[in-house]
């Protein structure tokens, strides 16, 4: 058994801190405030390659693993979260189930984009009445000859505004519940498909949510993802993979807190001494990194048995569900440990405790991972 | 009957080569130094490509990107420099050597310089190209030595240097007055400033593949060099002592007038009994 990272993951966490530290950082506390989408920031990631980590080189991607996509996506989160859902879901939710499902022409014609960053990536499939519940589904694809004419709206859609192609699901039959959805691929621009309502968010200000309307649109059966009707699997399996990035976010949230947490405590003097040197703020310190660096083992297993091609849905589940809470609790003593000045804009932790809220939400609830963990135990 | 032939010559431009010496050295200037042998502790401090070294290695590579050049990046150092070297690969350069041998070992600048110069004497190449310093020595030495054992032109403290695609480099050096433009003919010799330009990071696909590349790694053997000019042997230099400066504490500040402020130093003279 080896905890160590490989050469090749030891020269990338160099370049991606290097990376968020120089690139990203300055930029975080300027896209919450605007709720602006960091589109420099993008263009900068895709000419390293850090927008097709995990797609095979013969697609246009770095070929690299899921254990080195989730250090970058922890490593972007430890500075900028909205940064770090932005590859997440650009990388997990949409190239992925492409790779995973889509047929040769559909992967010649969409991974090369998104690889090279040239395009942005967003899944749909919440809706107003299926968020937890996703068999509610009420955006339908009506067969038409050789087309799909698809109706209906889609919420929360990370990236929505600024994305090139969609991963959608719609019901294809109704009578069938989970068994009548399926998986579509859907381009920016075409008609009857427009970007509604803009989400003001608690935290993540900057990762553009909106809402995605579909108006009696045409869609060739080519734009079909994997199967008919096999639509739920996809999405199902597309969140395992994604809640490994919605992890490595919460990570990076968490460890980016304790990085400000402890170069604030030596800095900052109460009854003549610097906080740190109280045993309380040790004690919390302490605490802290150990559950961090709990999460971090939990999201690298999760990552290495999803590279290693075996089974990783419940690790998966575990590794979002203690992160995330992890995230919670971790910037919560942060803002503490900060005093009055973490409760204000001009330190980072503020935006962090906001930021780490959504994490326990989206791409499954902590509750939903309960479920996954515990119906696994009791099969 | 004859038969005539007319042979049309296109000349086939050679592509440049570019050989950039890179040094890894202690990612800090809080480096501790151990009192007793006088030697770096370099223990716990992370290690990094230099940066005037990793400037003169973007300089190549924009020479590459913009007129195609082949690339080779040398380093002389003990086993983990071969970090620096696949840093190189993961930056895009084509070929890497790395110098190690005890022969080597405690060199001072003059015996690193006539090591690199001893494997550079087997490379081709029409620009070489070093940082103007180490940050771990900061004494701006090899580059100009290895210019003077080949005997070849050579500027340092370089800002920028253009191509004109056959044999002439347009440079622009910095001098404490201003800058100096120079035209200078291949093969040359360029020491570069790390505000030359901003090096690129490394890329991700390269960074998969930079382990799969091949370091080659020549010895004394490999070189073509005196074997009195390397190592501890070959080095002049001795260091009389080395010591950490102590910290200062944090400095007091006063905005006030001058009269005032002459009765606060003062008093505080008073206070550390420098004055009575």
């Amino acid at each position: 058994m080896d905890f160590s990272l490989t050469k090749e993951q030891v020269l990338f966490q160099q370049m991606i801190k290097d990376f968020a530290e120089r690139e990203v950082k300055p930029l975080a506390a300027e896209v919450d405030e605007q709720e602006r989408f960091p589109i420099e920031t993008v263009e900068k990631m895709a000419k390293i390659g850090i927008m097709g980590i995990p797609i095979p080189k013969q697609y246009g991607g770095a070929g690299g693993n899921n254990v080195m996509y989730s250090m970058a996506v922890e490593e972007l989160s430890a500075v900028c979260a909205t940064t770090g859902v932005i590859v997440s879901a650009h990388t997990s939710l949409c190239a992925a189930p492409i790779m995973e499902n889509g047929t040769e022409e559909q992967k010649q014609k969409y991974l090369p984009k998104l690889a090279s960053g040239e395009w942005i990536g967003a899944f749909g499939l919440t809706e107003p009445n299926a968020g937890t519940d996703a068999a509610g589904q009420q955006t339908t694809a009506i067969e038409d000859g050789d087309n799909y004419i698809i109706n209906g709206s889609k919420i929360f859609i990370t990236n929505a505004e600024y994305a090139h192609v969609y991963v959608i699901f719609a019901m294809t039959d109704k009578s069938k519940g989970t068994r009548g959805i399926s998986a579509f691929i859907i381009e920016k621009g075409t008609p009857g498909f427009s970007i509604g309502k803009k989400e003001k968010k608690m935290g993540i200000r900057g990762s553009a949510t909106c809402e995605l309307i579909f108006e009696n649109v045409v869609l060739p059966k080519e734009n079909l993802l994997g199967k008919l009707n096999k639509g739920f699997g996809i999405a199902m399996k597309t969140l395992d993979g994604g809640r490994i990035g919605i992890a490595a976010q919460a990570l990076g949230i968490a460890q980016g807190a304790i990085n400000e947490t402890v170069r604030y405590v030596k800095e900052r003097k109460q009854f003549g001494r610097p906080i740190s040197g109280f045993q309380n703020t040790q004690f919390q310190l302490a605490d802290m990194n150990t559950k961090t660096e709990a999460s971090r083992m939990l999201v690298r297993k999760a990552a290495n048995k999803k590279d290693q091609k075996v089974p990783y849905s419940v690790d998966a589940a575990m590794c979002k569900l203690y992160a995330a809470e992890t995230a919670m609790e971790v910037t919560n003593k942060a803002v503490q440990l900060h005093g009055g000045y973490g409760y204000t804009r001009e330190y980072p932790v503020e935006r962090m405790m906001r930021d780490a809220k959504i994490t326990e939400i989206y791409e499954g609830t902590s509750e939903v991972q309960r479920m996954v963990i515990s119906a696994n135990m009791l099969k | 009957m004859d038969t005539t032939c007319r042979v049309l010559t296109i000349p086939i431009k050679k592509e440049m080569k570019i050989v950039v010496c890179i040094k890894q050295v202690p990612d800090t200037t809080e480096i501790k130094i151990d009192p007793k042998t006088g030697t770096l502790i370099r223990d716990g401090v992370p290690s990094i490509m230099n940066p005037d070294d990793k400037s003169g290695l973007e300089m190549a590579l924009q020479l590459k990107d913009e007129q195609g050049a082949h690339v080779t990046v040398i380093t002389m150092g003990p086993p983990q420099a071969d970090l620096i070297l696949r840093e190189a690969f993961a930056m895009g350069v084509d070929r890497a050597i790395h110098l190690t041998d005890r022969k080597f070992a405690g060199a001072d600048t003059l015996a690193t310089s006539h090591a690199l110069a001893g494997a550079l004497r087997k490379i081709e190449f029409d620009l070489l190209i070093t940082g103007r310093q180490a940050i771990d020595g900061d004494t701006a030495q090899v580059g100009p030595q290895i210019a003077e054992h080949l005997d070849l032109p050579q500027v340092s403290y370089l800002e920028d240097l253009k191509f004109d695609g056959d044999k002439t480099f347009t440079m622009k050096r910095h001098i404490e007055e201003g800058y100096q433009m120079l035209e200078v003919e291949a093969p040359c010799v360029v020491t570069v400033l790390s505000s030359a330009n901003t090096p690129r990071y490394m890329n991700v696909g390269g960074i998969v593949d930079a382990y799969q590349k091949e370091v080659e790694v020549w010895g004394f053997n490999e070189i073509e060099v005196d074997e009195k000019n390397l190592g501890l042997k070959g080095s002049p230099t001795s260091v009389h002592k080395a010591f950490a400066r102590g910290l200062k504490p944090a400095g007091e500040l006063y905005e006030v007038e001058t009269d005032e402020a002459v009765g606060i130093i003062i008093k505080k003279l008073k206070e550390k009994f420098i004055l009575n």
